[in-house]
C-alpha cells in the first residue's frame, strides 16, 4: 500500500512538471497555431538563470530566501526570453508554419549548445531549502517533500490560468482567439498583444518547471528542456492540442502511467507513454488537428 | 452627401483564383448601399478585403483616409462594424461575453441592441454555441451595433433563416438604416428593396452596375444583372 501511495504522489509530481511545460505549449498552439519547439529553451533559460543567480547570492541566508530570489529571477528570465522569441522570431513568421517550426527547432538546438558552451555539460545543483530534501509520511509512505511543491505549483498555475482566462479582458480575448482569431481582429482587437501575453505566460510556467525540475531530478543539465518537452508534447496531444483542461488531465495520466509501469514492469514507463499516445491517436485520429484559431 | 468609403481598383487573389479583378465603387454617408451579384462573384471577399481580412491590392479609403495599409483591428477602430456571413459568434463564450468582447472605446450601446433584440438580454448567460441560427444572427448584428459606427459591413444577415426570422432581421435592418451607413451583401431582394438606397452589382469579380435602390424596381435590369427569377 505504501509503495502504491509513493508511486501515486511521485507520479502526480511528475505530471505536475509536465503540466507546467505543457500548459504554455497548449495555449500557444491554441491561440496562434504555433508548434513551439523552442519551449524547452524557456525551461533551460529559467533554470540556468535561477542557478546562476543563486550561485551569486552566497552572502544571503537563509537558503530559502536565496532560493526564492533565484527562482523569481529564473521566472522573469523565462518570461523575458519567451517574449523576445515571440516578438523577434515568431511574429515576422505569422501564418508561415513551416518556417516557424524550422526557427523554433533551430532555437532549441542553439540554446542547448549555447548553455553547453558557457557552462559545459556538467550537472549544476541549485541549493534548495532543507525541507525540500525531507519526506512526509502518508499512509506509511515517505513522500519526498519537493513532490508536494511540484503538485502545489501546478495546481496554483492551473487555478491562476483558469481565473485569468475567465475573469480578465485578455483572458476573454485569448478564449475567443482560440476559437476564431480573424473574428477577434474584426472586432477591433489587436490580437498580437494576446500572442505576446500567452508567450510570457508560457515562459514563466516553463521556467518554473525548470526551477522545480532541478529539485525533482536533483540537478540542472543543458538537455533537460528538450527531454521534458518531448513528454509535454505527448501530453498536449493526448489532452487535445489547445485545451488547457485536457492538458491538465493528460499530465496526470502520463505521469501516473510512467511511474506505475516503471515500477511494476521494470523500466517500461517511457514505452507505456508512447503506447498511450499511439492508442489516443488511433482512437481519436482528429486529435492532431486540435483546437486552434 | 459626403463620400464615406471609396474602393479603387481592388484585386484579391485566393488560392490561384483572381477573385476580385479591379473592383471600384463608392459609398456615401447615410443610407444603405447593397452589394449584389450572383453566388461566387466576390461580394463577401469585397467586404473581407475592405477590412484587410484577405490579402489585397488596390486602394481603400474611409472618410478620405487611406486604410489599405493598416491592420484589420486598426481599420475597425476607425469606426467599422462587421457582421460576417457565417455569424462567427464565439460558440464557447456566453452571449454576454460575446458582447463584452466587442466593446471598443466609449460607452457600449447595450440599450440599443437589447431594444432591437430583447431575447439576447434574456439569454445573456447562455453559451452562444447553444443558440439557434436566428439568435446567433441577432448576436452577430448586436455585436456590430454595440459601438457607434461610421460604417457597417453586413454580410448576408438573412442567410439560412426561417421566413419569420427574415422579417425580424429585415425590420432590424430598417431601424439600423435610419442611423447608420451600411454596406449590405444580401441575396434576398425583398429585404434589399426595403432598405437599399443605392446598389452596386458585381459579376465575375468586377463592378457591372451602380445605381440607386430604385433600379431594383426595373425587372428587366434585375434579370439581366442577377439572373432570371430574382425579379418579382
Amino acid at each position: 500500500m505504501s509503495t502504491f501511495v509513493l508511486l501515486t504522489v511521485t507520479g502526480l509530481g511528475l505530471g505536475a512538471m509536465y503540466f507546467l511545460v505543457a500548459s504554455g505549449l497548449s495555449l500557444i498552439y491554441g491561440l496562434m497555431g504555433v508548434l513551439n519547439f523552442a519551449h524547452g529553451s524557456f525551461l533551460t533559460v529559467g533554470a540556468y538563470a535561477a542557478w546562476f543567480t543563486e550561485s551569486k547570492l552566497g552572502g544571503i541566508s537563509p537558503v530559502a530566501l536565496r532560493f526564492l530570489l533565484a527562482s523569481l529571477v529564473g521566472l522573469a528570465a523565462g518570461a523575458v526570453f519567451a517574449v523576445l522569441v515571440e516578438l523577434i522570431l515568431i511574429r515576422p513568421l505569422y501564418l508561415r508554419h513551416i518556417e516557424q517550426v524550422l526557427v523554433t527547432v533551430g532555437l532549441a538546438l542553439a540554446t542547448t549548445a549555447l548553455v553547453q558552451g558557457i557552462w559545459g555539460n556538467d550537472s549544476r545543483i541549485l541549493a534548495t531549502p532543507r525541507w525540500f530534501a525531507g519526506t512526509t509520511e502518508v499512509a506509511g509512505a515517505h513522500i519526498p517533500n519537493d513532490r508536494w511543491v511540484d503538485i502545489g505549483a501546478a495546481l496554483l498555475l492551473l487555478a491562476a490560468l483558469k481565473a485569468f482566462l475567465r475573469y480578465t479582458r485578455y483572458g476573454l480575448v485569448i478564449r475567443a482567439g482560440v476559437e476564431n482569431r480573424a473574428m477577434v481582429t474584426a472586432l477591433g482587437i489587436d490580437v498580437r498583444r494576446a500572442f505576446t501575453i500567452v508567450f510570457a505566460i508560457g515562459g514563466v510556467a516553463a521556467a518554473l518547471a525548470g526551477v522545480l525540475s532541478s529539485v525533482y531530478f536533483t540537478s540542472i543539465t543543458p538537455g533537460r528542456g528538450t527531454s521534458l518537452l518531448i513528454y509535454a508534447f505527448i501530453v498536449v496531444v493526448i489532452g487535445r492540442l489547445g485545451s488547457l483542461g485536457g492538458s491538465a488531465v493528460a499530465s496526470v495520466v502520463v505521469g501516473l502511467a510512467q511511474q506505475y509501469v516503471n515500477y511494476y514492469s521494470t523500466g517500461l514507463g517511457d514505452l507505456s507513454v508512447v503506447l498511450l499516445l499511439a492508442l489516443v491517436l488511433l482512437a481519436r485520429p482528429a486529435t492532431l488537428a486540435g483546437r486552434t484559431a | 452627401m459626403a463620400l464615406l468609403l471609396e474602393v479603387r481598383d481592388l484585386h484579391v487573389r485566393l488560392g490561384g483564383s483572381h477573385v476580385l479583378q479591379g473592383v471600384s465603387f463608392q459609398v456615401e454617408e447615410g443610407g444603405v448601399t447593397a452589394l449584389l451579384g450572383r453566388n461566387g462573384v466576390g461580394k463577401t471577399t469585397t467586404l473581407r478585403a475592405i477590412l484587410g481580412l484577405v490579402p489585397r491590392e488596390g486602394a481603400v479609403s474611409l472618410a478620405g483616409a487611406p486604410i489599405e495599409q493598416e491592420p484589420t483591428h486598426r481599420i475597425v477602430r476607425r469606426g467599422i462594424g462587421y457582421v460576417p456571413e457565417d455569424r462567427d459568434v464565439f460558440a464557447g463564450l456566453t452571449v454576454r461575453e460575446n458582447l463584452e468582447l466587442a466593446v471598443r472605446d466609449g460607452a457600449p450601446r447595450y440599450e440599443l441592441v437589447f431594444g432591437l433584440f430583447p431575447e439576447l438580454r434574456e439569454r445573456a448567460d447562455q453559451r452562444a454555441g447553444t443558440l439557434s441560427g436566428g439568435q446567433q444572427q441577432m448576436l452577430a448584428i448586436a455585436r456590430a451595433l454595440l459601438n457607434p459606427n461610421r460604417l457597417l459591413l453586413i454580410d448576408e444577415p438573412t442567410k439560412g433563416l426561417a421566413p419569420a426570422l427574415v422579417t425580424d432581421v429585415a425590420a432590424a435592418l430598417e431601424r439600423i438604416a435610419q442611423t447608420e451607413t451600411a454596406l449590405l451583401v444580401e441575396q434576398n431582394l425583398g429585404v434589399v428593396r426595403r432598405v437599399a438606397t443605392s446598389i452596386v452589382v458585381l459579376d465575375q469579380g468586377r463592378v457591372v452596375h451602380t445605381g440607386s435602390g430604385a433600379d431594383l424596381d426595373d425587372d428587366a435590369l434585375v434579370n439581366r444583372l442577377l439572373g432570371a427569377g430574382h425579379a418579382t
